[in-house]
């Protein structure tokens, strides 16, 4: 049937734009400091707590018009993740920099568990919920009475997520900034010394990373209505597991890692058991990976002997 | 004057590129053979290809063994290359084990022969079976390439921390504790001193009168010159030359190939051979 | 002149210091506003904020005086350079260290009077222990990044568990068959991951350990899903069981003493000592056999190995199955010590767990996971009146820790073999693998 497989692509696609964005901060970060971020999902977990924060001190004061307030609380949960983002790559990261390589991986493991405790008992283990923000949709088609319908909060997150890849897009390629990133993605001690300072676009990478989770963390807290401290984890490794799926180090393939997942998910969901999803998920990722090492769209790892 | 390795038509592409094209060549066993050529002309591709880093693109290499059997080595996966084949190498970025010590690092490398003593390792961690006695062989081994190389006085330091030359030997020694029959060398002399250019001669001819082969691949023309028995020079992944130093000096080909692209280090040798 | 000079130096210090913790201060009110100065209040759809200016101040003020600290201990250990002195001393304690960590393992539950809480902390601390052992072969031997331990871990407790449910089996006869197990799904897990490195390597670890999580949470008519499995039989004495009602065929009844829930606790500390001494003897054997050898050039350089000829495919495979194989005896254990268990004891901050308690024992070493294992589990657990607080320490904890020492407690290793003295190699020197 048409309509129920067009169904599932639109909330797949949906879905996958979400962990798309986050997968781009993960990639980000591994790409120009070779290091998994595993606090990077509780980056997102964090946007979504401000934001719901935010439009609780709306209604609070009041006002009403609901798209305002997504958008404010947009742009301060993009502001305080950055914040965030830098915060935990100085107090965690830096100064592993150049040490051993798992270090960071723990420290990283322990920035997770600390943010993920920090908001439970500063704001409690309760799924925290809102009303939807915009309701309504309108219905793309009809067949044998099944209704395939398109919410305006699905085209507000896909058109939300394109544009912010835009302009993501746009400071990597085009801006000395990801001049500068790409640099040091090459050959970090390479560009130190041709003049780029290093810590400053390490710092900014995280806070771009961070301000990409902070959109994804709105746009998860508006399309689904709850949250909870714990939501990070899990849309933290699917993201992770985007990221390397689609090749980790390569932006575009963190979109499209991203975007298989949420087609997988959202598609194993509608067909076989929802309940077994994630084992989907994650045994296409070792399947994938057994006959790409390296991811769809990562470079081929050549042997230097 | 039998053959020991012989490749023949060997192709190595590279996506579009191709790395080495037709090449044949043999060596003799008994002998030290030299691959030289200038900077890219496909010298470690090929030494890759023989040690099983690289799948050739086509063509055959094979070893001959003394029993008259024939091992196809571009066949086989990397690692048994070395294990069935005996084909040792060394790296042109020297690839030692750098937290383990000198002597570790030579116990590893005679890995086969000590693991098929062990009872599928089972025995020996009860202590039982022969492990013990084949393991003080082992060590006998290391402490002939050890003193060999002379390294017995660093046998206990950690193999990162030893001076540039001496973990070049130690790659050395370390490659001929697997025993093999053929020891391809990646650019032995690099960044090594004249005195210490000088030992590794002396080491190479040592191990060649031990019964082991040598196929090189080196810059240092001294080295080449002095200890090769018979000299293949590449160009552009081409066979341009082939014969015994005396020959090469000569050759006009190869003066040409040198004149042409090399840089000042290369340039110094048809001169200096004249 | 060199007084104006130490005060003009004393002023600048002190500016820099005032500089350096305002900002750390701003970034705290920024991070802290959403979280501690406002608070959500109410249910579904009525959420409303309540404020706490007082706690947002604490916070802040707290977060500059930690920053003015680290500032001066920084400037302090600049001065005494006591790094090498350090680990000098580290590395010369380290011979009194483990024997005395040993005799104090061995003899706690017979301390007298001992509460039965502390011998079950002791039996808890032991388990990370082994566990910590059990992954100290594939991440700090082999050099292998596992992130899915716990798979193996679910492995053995759920082999038992089922083994014992459905044919009443008993934990001596279950063991052996969980190390098993958990030693063939290592196998398993091994070989699609051969190719892969460093970080693919961890996330299909990681996603390894998510699927056995979610398999055994939903296939509810053979495991009960996430209500788990009761009633997994205790380890029994010589057929003699631990019951507390006493009479024959208990242990209390057969030596005619009282019974004391002590006995039972004591009994499981002794088993899984042993376990873990097991574990340690194998380990400290097979580093000196050749495949302890080759797990560890495996580490070193892969390429290195491939030239001598060692299989590392198969070098791998018996990492991660011997790995794997101590991860299910404890399993075993851990299902027979709690009587039941469900798929909330296997989520992956058990393997973060364990994966930090190898790293932060440092280098490979033996005696450095015991030690990680002892400050990692042991302490949070007397700390239990924080309750709430615990993880968050916990989390902070790791952070500082691996900050401060990135090496782990003991950042040296010992040769296998040596012809003169063996000399302690600093882990400088040491690859971390790349697989």
């Amino acid at each position: 049937m048409i309509a129920y497989a067009l169904q599932q692509l639109i909330n797949g696609i949906t879905l996958g734009m979400v962990y798309g964005l986050i997968a781009v901060g993960y990639t980000m970060v591994y790409g120009i400091i070779g290091m998994i971020n595993f606090a990077h999902g509780d980056v997102f977990m964090v946007g979504a707590y401000v934001g719901i924060i935010v439009l609780t001190a709306f209604s609070g004061m009041g006002i009403a018009a609901v798209p305002v307030g997504l958008l404010v609380a947009l742009l301060v949960s993009v502001a305080l993740c950055g914040v965030y983002g830098f915060t935990i790559e100085r107090a965690a990261y830096r100064p592993l920099r150049g040490s051993f390589r798992l270090a960071p991986l723990i420290s990283a493991i322990g920035m997770s568990i600390l943010l993920e405790n920090f908001v439970q008992t500063s704001q409690g283990a309760k799924d925290r919920a809102i009303p939807e923000p915009i309701p309504g949709g309108f219905t793309i088609m009809q067949q044998h009475g099944f209704v395939v319908q398109m919410s305006y909060m699905q085209i507000a997150i896909i058109v939300t997520t394109l544009v912010t890849l835009g302009i993501f897009t746009y400071i990597v390629t085009k801006t000395p900034l990801g001049r500068a990133m790409r640099a040091i993605e090459q050959d970090a001690k390479m560009a130190a010394l041709l003049g780029v300072n290093t810590n400053r676009v390490i710092s900014l990478t995280f806070v771009i990373g961070s301000a990409l989770a902070a959109v994804a963390g709105i746009m998860f807290l508006s399309y689904y209505g709850v949250i909870n401290f714990f939501i990070g984890f899990n849309a933290g490794i699917k993201a992770f597991t985007a990221a390397v799926l689609g090749g980790i180090g390569s932006l575009p393939g963190a979109v499209l890692g991203g975007l298989l997942i949420g087609l997988i998910e959202s598609f194993w969901s509608g067909y076989a058991t929802i309940a077994y999803k994630d084992v989907a998920v994650y045994s296409i990722l070792a399947i994938v990976l057994m006959f790409m090492p390296t991811g769809l769209l990562g470079r081929a790892d050549i042997e230097k002997v | 004057m039998t053959a020991l390795l012989e490749v023949r038509d060997l192709v190595m592409r590279f996506g579009g590129l191709t790395a080495v094209s037709r090449l044949s060549f043999t060596a003799v066993r008994g002998e030290i053979t030299a691959v030289i050529g200038p900077n890219g002309a496909g010298k470690t591709t090929v030494f890759n290809c023989i040690t099983g880093f690289y799948r050739p693109s086509e063509g055959e290499i094979t070893i001959h063994r003394e029993d008259q059997s024939t091992l196809a080595l571009h066949r086989l996966p990397g690692f048994a290359i070395a294990k069935r084949g005996r084909v040792a190498r060394t790296f042109q970025n020297i690839r030692l084990f750098g937290g383990m010590t000198v002597l570790e690092n030579l116990m590893v490398a005679q890995h086969n022969r000590l693991q098929a003593a062990t009872g599928f390792t089972l025995l020996a961690v009860l202590g039982l079976g022969r492990y013990r006695h084949v393991e003080a062989e082992a060590l006998e081994r290391a402490k002939y390439w050890l003193d060999a190389t002379g390294l017995t006085k660093r046998a206990d330091e950690p193999a990162a921390s030893l001076p540039y030359g001496a973990q070049r030997r130690l790659e050395i020694a370390r490659a001929m504790c697997t025993d093999p029959v053929l020891l391809c060398l990646d650019e032995p002399a690099a960044g090594l001193n004249p005195r210490e250019s000088e030992e590794l001669n002396a080491l190479l001819l040592k191990i060649r009168a031990a019964g082991c082969s040598l196929l090189l691949i080196e810059h240092d023309m001294g080295v080449v010159m002095k200890i090769s028995d018979h000299i293949i020079v590449l160009d552009h992944g081409k066979k341009i030359a082939d014969g015994t130093p005396a020959e090469i000096r000569t050759n006009p080909a190869v003066i040409a190939a040198y004149l042409g692209e090399g840089d000042d280090d290369d340039l110094d040798v048809p001169v200096a051979a004249q | 002149m060199s007084d104006v000079r130490s005060a003009q130096g004393g002023r600048d210090t002190l500016i820099r210091y005032i500089r350096d913790a305002g900002g750390v201060g701003l970034l705290a009110l920024a991070i802290f506003v959403p979280f501690i100065g406002l608070r959500l209040h109410g249910e579904t759809n009525g959420l409303v904020l309540h404020y706490r200016p007082k706690l947002l101040v604490i916070g802040v003020v707290l977060a500059m005086l930690a920053r003015l600290l680290v500032l001066i201990w920084q400037e302090r250990r600049v001065h005494q350079g006591r790094a090498a002195w350090r680990a000098a001393r580290v590395a010369s304690a380290g011979k009194y260290v483990a024997p005395a960590l040993l005799a104090s393992a061995a003899l706690l539950p017979l301390v007298p009077g001992i509460a039965n809480f502390y011998i079950d902390l002791g039996v808890l601390v032991m388990t990370y222990v082994m566990l910590g052992w059990g992954l100290n072969i594939v991440v700090g031997l082999a050099g292998l990044l596992d992130l899915g331990y716990v798979a193996f871990y679910a492995v053995g407790a759920y082999s038992f568990a089922l083994l014992a449910h459905y044919f009443h089996l008993s934990f001596w006869e279950c063991l052996p068959l969980s190390g098993i197990f958990a030693a063939i799904w290592g196998m398993c897990l091994g070989f699609p991951v051969l190719r892969l490195r460093g970080d693919y390597l961890a996330i299909v670890t990681l996603a390894f350990g998510e699927i056995i999580r979610l398999v055994i949470t939903n296939w509810i008519s053979l495991t009960g899903g996430p209500n788990g499995i009761y009633n997994i039989p205790h380890p029994t004495f010589f057929g003699l069981n631990f019951n507390l009602g006493g009479g024959p065929g208990t242990f209390s009844g057969f030596f005619g003493i009282d019974p004391d829930p002590k006995q039972l606790t004591t009994y499981l500390y002794y088993i899984i000592f042993f376990l873990a001494l097991l574990t340690n003897w194998v380990t400290l054997r097979l580093r000196r056999l050749p495949m302890g050898r080759a797990w560890e050039a495996l580490r070193e350089d892969e390429i290195a190995c491939r030239s001598l000829g060692i299989n590392v495919r198969n070098t791998k495979l018996t990492a991660f199955a011997i790995g794997a194989m101590f991860g299910g005896f404890a399993g075993c254990f851990f299902a027979t010590r709690q009587n039941f268990i469900s798929p909330d004891s296997f989520t992956f901050i058990e393997s973060a767990t364990v994966l930090a308690i190898v790293v932060l024992g440092g280098a490979g070493s033996q005696l450095g996971v015991a030690l990680a294992a002892v400050v990692m589990i042991g302490i949070p657990a007397l700390l239990q009146d924080l309750s709430i607080y615990r993880m968050l320490f916990f989390g902070l904890a790791l952070v500082i820790m691996m900050v401060v020492r990135p090496r782990g407690f003991v950042s040296t290793r010992t040769p296998s073999i040596a012809l003169g003295k063996r000399q302690q190699i600093s882990s400088e020197l040491m690859s971390e693998g790349h697989g």
